[in-house]
Formats: structure tokens, sequence, C-alpha cells
């Protein structure tokens, strides 16, 4: 703030902003594609490896999910701003639960002080489960829940939710987030150390695969990479290494690739850079299609398909001059739309402030259903394939991952790369470099280093009280009275029995969940099993 | 006057997002200090012990969970009774608007946005350390 910096050319400041992995070219030309053949790399959509998406109709067939993530305060809080959403013609449910619950701890443990509902919905229980979803039916709503380390047992809790709707696991339509290894890269919700956490992915996916077909199983993520700092081609490298690594976990576990893969789906980050987050979504999904055709040998085509969720990018966004946060998050929503999501959360203009009030969520939404219903980019598949930039952006991103999963494959796989913190260090490096140049005016930031306006407008911004961690603490205080306690401590003897040996940890889990045991009964009980992971911190 | 100033970095609570603590560090160490970051999910006490026994002149706390009206009171608290009161308290993340003065009100010299530059945060420590150091020699 103060520092105010005239815009200049963005070319020349590009020269020294060495953010992106190449430098764009002014024009790009006919001669910008030699040594590609594009026929051959970018067939028309629906062909592999679906440069140019997977479906030849693009959105004619079907427009995007609308699913706007969201959760706060009790899960009756949030369950008023879901029926809210549905009614508003939002498509899919997207629950975004709060750090206590993110982080396997109960409302009334020391760490969980002051942050009880605050950044997304306090689950403790199944009663809680139940109250988030009353009144939605769950055959006919699809829901994305992101949740990592705790992933089973808030699959398991949503499992018993639709036991008691009596609707059939084989109709449940979703996804778990379930990725772990981008939280040890990057978002840092991480509780067992990476043996074991990759072994409770593995067991979602198994059990998934056979109970519940419909339900994506890891939404692996590259959003969180891209928000602390990495590039468009970082975040793409390390998201789809990320992905080799589980299909190579359970492919070693036992399972047929064939049978997990179509249920794989990515979540990406969609940020300024327009043509370059266009190209990004390209490359994706032929880098995916290739590897699982020539590296795992997948022979079903639904397991070549990179099927991706995209939001507009968080980081992006000012706390100074609010307003100008909607039409950074349309510009983003088009790249998305440009790149064929199958599914997108646009970002609410007060949120980097506070979670957003209900009319910011609100015109959140209705930018996407501008951009799918009066703008006409949904008209027409991949609209941009065959230009000569994007072929080029698109290729050079392709390069660039390849570079990076050969540096990752050659230190053993991620896990291993994870330890050594070399994508870590990448990041971390690209946040600083990033950082320099918004303090240089090399990469100008509107109304933070360029076009500055000392009086901002505020913006009225949702308040989180504190009834919800006292609602919270005082539920969880009724929950252990009134339970079976002799069954809570039972189920959570039989799922440490599980963990120490191989067995699949869900049906277990399922049994504590049913028993109304808490999150945080849960984690501890696999906490007294595996340890707790502790990171060096790369700076 | 010639010692290095020393800065704790810490992320209190359960949140990861440590984007902008490992920034803040990298910038405070490039200006001269000497930082020792805590890593995640520090508890007050286990900051205060640290701010403690590295004898930092500033602690530096990022959070950006909305947590900090609990976690701040609670830093200065034990500082107090430490008799670590020499200690400036600075934070940075999402903080609204609102809550600045309260925050000053308690003792935390410094509040920062989203979007201060680095710079801002180096010269302010510095005064802070340095300026407050000056008077005292006078």
């Amino acid at each position: 703030m103060g520092l105010i910096v005239a815009a200049g050319s963005r070319r020349c400041n590009q020269q020294d902003y060495n953010d992106r992995m190449a430098a764009m070219d002014a024009v790009y030309t006919r001669e910008s594609l030699d040594g590609l053949d594009v026929a051959h790399t970018s067939p028309p959509p629906g062909q592999f490896p679906y440069t140019r998406g997977l479906r030849p109709d693009g959105y004619h067939g079907k427009l995007w999910t609308m699913r706007q993530f969201a959760g706060f305060g009790t899960p009756e809080d949030t369950n008023r701003r879901y029926r809210a959403l549905l009614a508003a013609g939002g498509t899919g449910l997207s629950v975004a639960f709060d750090l206590p619950t993110l982080m396997g701890r109960d409302p009334d443990h020391p760490l969980a002080l002051g942050e009880v509902g605050r950044c997304g919905v306090s689950v403790v229980s199944l009663a809680d489960m139940e109250a988030l979803f009353e009144g939605i039916d769950l055959a006919t709503v699809s829901t994305s829940m992101t949740i990592n380390s705790p992933a089973p047992m808030l699959l398991a809790m949503y499992l018993a939710v639709a036991e008691r709707q009596g609707v059939p696991w084989t109709a449940l339509r979703g996804t778990i987030q379930n990725d772990i290894l981008k939280e040890f890269i990057a978002q840092k919700e991480f509780i067992y150390p990476p043996g074991p956490s990759m072994r409770l992915v593995t067991d979602i996916v198994a059990f998934c695969t056979d109970a519940v077909p419909k339900w994506n199983t890891i939404s692996i993520s590259g959003y969180h990479i891209r928000e602390a700092g990495a590039t468009a081609a970082q975040e793409l490298a390390f998201t789809l290494r990320d992905g080799i690594e589980y299909v190579q976990h359970a492919v070693d576990a036992g399972l047929q690739v064939d049978r997990f893969a179509p249920r794989l789906s990515f979540f990406f980050n969609a940020h300024n850079d327009l043509l370059e987050e266009v190209a990004k979504y390209r490359a994706a999904r032929r880098i995916w299609a290739h590897v699982m055709r020539e590296r795992f040998g997948a022979r079903d085509p639904r397991s070549w398909q990179l099927r991706f969720h995209a939001q507009t990018a968080g980081v992006s966004l000012t706390a100074q001059q609010p307003w100008n946060n909607v039409v950074r998050t349309a510009v983003q929503a088009l790249a998305a739309v440009l790149g064929g999501a199958q599914s997108l959360h646009t970002n609410a203009l007060d949120e980097a402030l506070a979670l957003p009030t209900e009319p910011a969520a609100l015109l959140a939404l209705r930018t996407q259903q501008i951009l799918a219903h009066e703008t006409g980019v949904a008209d027409v598949v991949d609209p941009l394939g065959g230009s000569y930039c994007i072929e080029r952006l698109t290729a050079d991103l392709e390069r660039e991952a390849h570079r990076h999963f050969d540096a990752i494959d050659a230190m053993g796989g991620m896990v291993a790369a994870i330890e050594a913190g070399y994508p870590q260090r990448e990041i971390a490096e690209t946040a600083y470099r990033d950082q320099q140049a918004v303090e240089a005016g090399a990469r100008t930031i509107v109304g933070v280093n360029a076009f500055a306006d000392p009086g901002h407008e505020p913006v009225n911004t949702l308040y989180i009280d504190a009834a919800s961690e006292q609602a919270q603490r005082a539920g969880l205080d009724r929950l252990r009275r009134e339970r079976d306690g002799a069954r809570v401590e039972a189920t959570l003897a039989a799922l440490k029995s599980a963990a120490i040996g191989r067995e699949n940890t869900m049906p277990p889990l399922l049994d504590a969940v049913r028993a109304y045991a808490t999150v945080g009964e849960m984690c501890d009980a696999l906490r007294e099993v595996w340890g707790e992971y502790e990171e060096v911190p790369i700076i | 006057m010639n010692s290095r100033i020393r800065v704790v970095i810490a992320k209190p609570g359960l949140d990861g997002h440590d984007r902008g603590a490992k920034v803040i560090a990298r910038a405070l160490r490039d200006a001269g200090m000497e930082v020792i970051y805590t890593g995640l999910r520090q508890t007050p006490e286990q900051i205060v012990t640290a701010a403690l026994q590295e004898d930092a002149d500033v602690i530096g706390l990022s959070i950006l969970s909305g947590a900090h009206m609990h976690i701040c009171p609670r830093i200065v608290e034990l500082l107090r009774e430490q008799h670590l009161d020499d200690v400036r308290v600075v934070v940075g993340g999402i903080i609204p608007d609102a809550d600045v003065p309260k925050l000053n009100a308690l003792g935390i010299t410094g509040v920062f946005q989203p979007g201060t530059p680095m710079q801002e945060i180096v010269e302010f420590i510095r005064v802070q350390v340095r300026g407050d150091a000056v008077a005292k020699v006078e």
C-alpha cells in the first residue's frame, strides 16, 4: 500500500519477471508451430489424447457443473446456504470444512480455540452430517467434499447419511478430495506420515471402486499448489505427477488400473493469464491420456480421460478495491470454460477479506450463469484450438511437465521428492520471486501497486461469531452423554487393529461413524497407531 | 546496535497456509535480520517459549484463519507473564479493518493486511527495534 507504480509496457516488464516458464512472443505465426504435428497432437474433440476436450459436442450435451464451495459455522448455518445455492440454480454442492475438522480435532481441543466454524463448517459426528444434508436428497445432488487427512472419516459419514435417507451407495455421485500429496507439498493439512497417509488414500479408492462406483475417489489438486506460489507449469507438472503416484500406489496394492482410474478426477486453478491457463488445461488432458495408456497400460478410454474441476484464483483477489475481484473472477472463469472444465467454482468479491456473504456468493454464481447462457462461449468446443499461440503454449507446457516428471522419477517418485523437499523448494522460490516482482512493479496488480485508491470503500463482510464454537462444544458434550460409549470404544479398537494390519479401514470407520464416534476420536485412534507427521520447513 | 535484529516468525493455530509466513521470513532475512521460523501449528505457549529461547526482538505472527482475536491476546498475556514486554509483536494476514484498533490496543504494534509490501514490514520492524534502542541509549 502506498507503492504507486505507473503501468509500463507489459512486454518490457516481462523481461525481468520470470514467473512464466517462457516469455510470450508478441505474435504467433505458422512458424511458431515448427516441429509440432498439431493434427496428431490436437485431433478433434473426443479423440485421443483429448487435447481439445473429452466430448465431441463439448458443452452441448451438458454444461459444466456450477459448484460453489461453501461452509461456515454450524451444520445448520451451512445447510441454509446450500438450500439457497440450489434454489438459485447451483447444480452441485461443495463442502468447506473448518480447520478443526480438516485437522481431525474435536471442537474442545486446545488447538481448535477460535477456529470452530470459522473457515468452514464444523462437522464433529454423524449427527452434524445429518444436519448438514437435512432436506437435501443425496440421490439427486452431487456433492464434493474438500477433506484430505480425515477423508475416510467424512466419506463414511456421508455414506451413513445416505443409508439413513434410504439412498443406495451405488446411486451416490460426488467427489472426495482425498489428495494428501498436495497437502505435503502446499496446503499443509496433513496428520499422518506419508506412508500411512497414502494407504488411507488407496483404501478409499479400493472401497469405492466396489461399493460406491459413481464416486470420484480422488480429486488430484493443483489448485493449492498454484495458490502456494507455483507457476502454471509447476502446477501442471506436480499435479499430474501426484496423479501418477496415486495410480502407482493403487496398482501396487493389487487394483486393476481400468477398474479405478475412470473415477480419478482433477482440480486446477483458473488464474489470471487467460491464454496460458487455456493451454494448461489442454496440456493436462493430453499428458494424462498418454500417461495412462502408455505408462500404466490402461485400455478403457475412460481411464485416459482427464476430467477436472476448476476454481478461480483466490490468491489473485485483492482486499483493496474489492469490486475489481468480480472482473478478475469472470476472466478466470472464462479461461476454465474455454479450457473445457467439467465443473467450476467462482470466488466471491469479498474473499480476500472473509468468507463470502450470501449476496457476494450469489453474484459469483451469476457470473457463471452469464458466461454459460449469454456469452456464447459454451457453444463451440475448444474454440481456441488451432491457434498458433495456444497450440505452441500447450506444447511448451507439456514439455515442461515432462521435465519435472523426469526429475521426480529420478528421485524415486513423488513421495521421495516431497521428503527431499523438491516441489516445496520450487514453489517457495517462485512465491518469493513473484512477491519481489510485485514490489518492483514488474507485475501490476490493479488497485494494489498501480491505480491505488487511498480511501478504499469498505464492503460488508460475513462475521462468524463465537456462538458457533459454543454450540458445537455444547453439542459434543451432549453427544458424549447420550451415545453408547462402550460401542464407540469397541469400534475405535476395531479401527486400530485394522490400521495395524492391512485390512481396509473403511468398514471399521463406517462402524465407528454409525456409533457416533467423533472425527477427533477416529483420527486420534489412528494417531496412536501411526503418529503425526512433522515437516522440515523449507523457506 | 550492531547486532542483527532477531525475529521469530510463527504460524499459530491449525492453518497450514504458509506462503506469506515463508515469503516474509525470507524478506526479513534478505534485509539482514536473523529469522527463526517456528513452522506450523504452534500454540501461543510454544511461540513465547521460542521468543524467549531465541532472545527475539520481534514476534511475527501469520494468521489467515480469522482466529487472531483469540490467539493474539493470549500471546501478549504470556509475554507479560514471562517479563518479555519489550518483545514487539506484529501480525500479518487476513485481518478485518475493524480488528486493527483492537489489536493495537492489545499492544500489537504492527498489523499488516493483504497487499502490504514486504519492504514496508522490513522498515516498520527496523524503526520499531532500532528506534527504541536509540531512545534507550539516550
